[in-house]
């Protein structure tokens, strides 16, 4: 139910106590966070590019899906842009449920989905100096063609 | 119509947003990618090949045939790699 799409970094802690704090309807959250990690012959760091406008429409979307899907009490997606270094926190899912299996189940939603339907690109630096995009992944589509199936 | 491109394209095409005025015949998006492309090496270049192009009319994601009437902002990008 809350997105943001921000330059700065986040505390997983925290937003965990906010987003459960006064409701006791909830039995249990998920959270997924996504790290920048190193890779190859690449530096490891990067700047992520956005669509400003369309980024926050689209994961609203998606947020309003998962609600629709599962019994959520509550729900997070922070999404961080701008330049980052290996390590640092990138993205953050959270999903809050009565039961454990739709927590689980609609954070591993969101994050796959969003992987594919936010417009976000990804600028890795090189030890050369130079810069590559990084090129989208089949195994990410189908991870997120997996919740389509579902659907029926 | 404003025009949005983003990530490889954006450099590619050398500008980030402009406002065009696509004549009258230009009804959907793949009669605008192929105006564009005749608009110069660079726009060729970029917009050569479709299937790696991702659309969005007025913010939601569109086809090729998705009609433009209507449409105050197009973007064109690659397929997104967020997360």
């Amino acid at each position: 139910m809350t997105i943001r799409v921000q330059r700065e970094d986040f505390d997983v802690g925290a937003e965990i106590a906010a987003l459960s704090a006064g409701n006791h309807r909830i039995g249990g959250l998920t959270s997924f966070t996504g790290l920048v990690r190193n890779m190859g012959a690449s530096l490891g760091a990067m700047t992520l590019e956005h669509y400003p406008g369309m980024t926050e429409k689209m994961l609203a979307a998606i947020d309003a899906q998962a609600h629709e899907r599962w019994p959520l009490e509550a729900s997070l997606i922070i999404h961080r842009y701008g330049r980052l270094e290996p390590g640092d926190r990138i993205v953050l899912v959270i999903t809050a449920s009565p039961h454990r299996d739709a927590a689980f189940d609609s954070c591993r939603f969101l994050i796959d989905w969003l992987k594919t339907k936010a417009p976000f690109w990804k600028l890795e630096e090189s030890a050369d100096g130079g810069e590559r995009w990084v090129a989208a992944k089949a195994s990410d589509d189908h991870a997120a063609a997996r919740w389509a199936k579902n659907e029926g | 119509m404003k025009i949005l491109y983003f990530a490889g394209l954006r450099q590619r095409i050398g500008v980030g947003e402009e406002e065009i005025e696509p004549p009258p015949e230009i009804v959907d998006v793949a009669a605008l990618i192929g105006w564009l492309r005749r608009r110069g090496p660079d726009f060729a270049e970029a917009l050569a090949d479709t299937s790696a192009i991702r659309i969005a009319v007025d913010q939601e994601f569109a086809a090729m045939d998705t009609s433009l009437a209507g449409a105050r902002e197009v973007a064109l990008f690659p397929p997104m790699t967020g997360g």
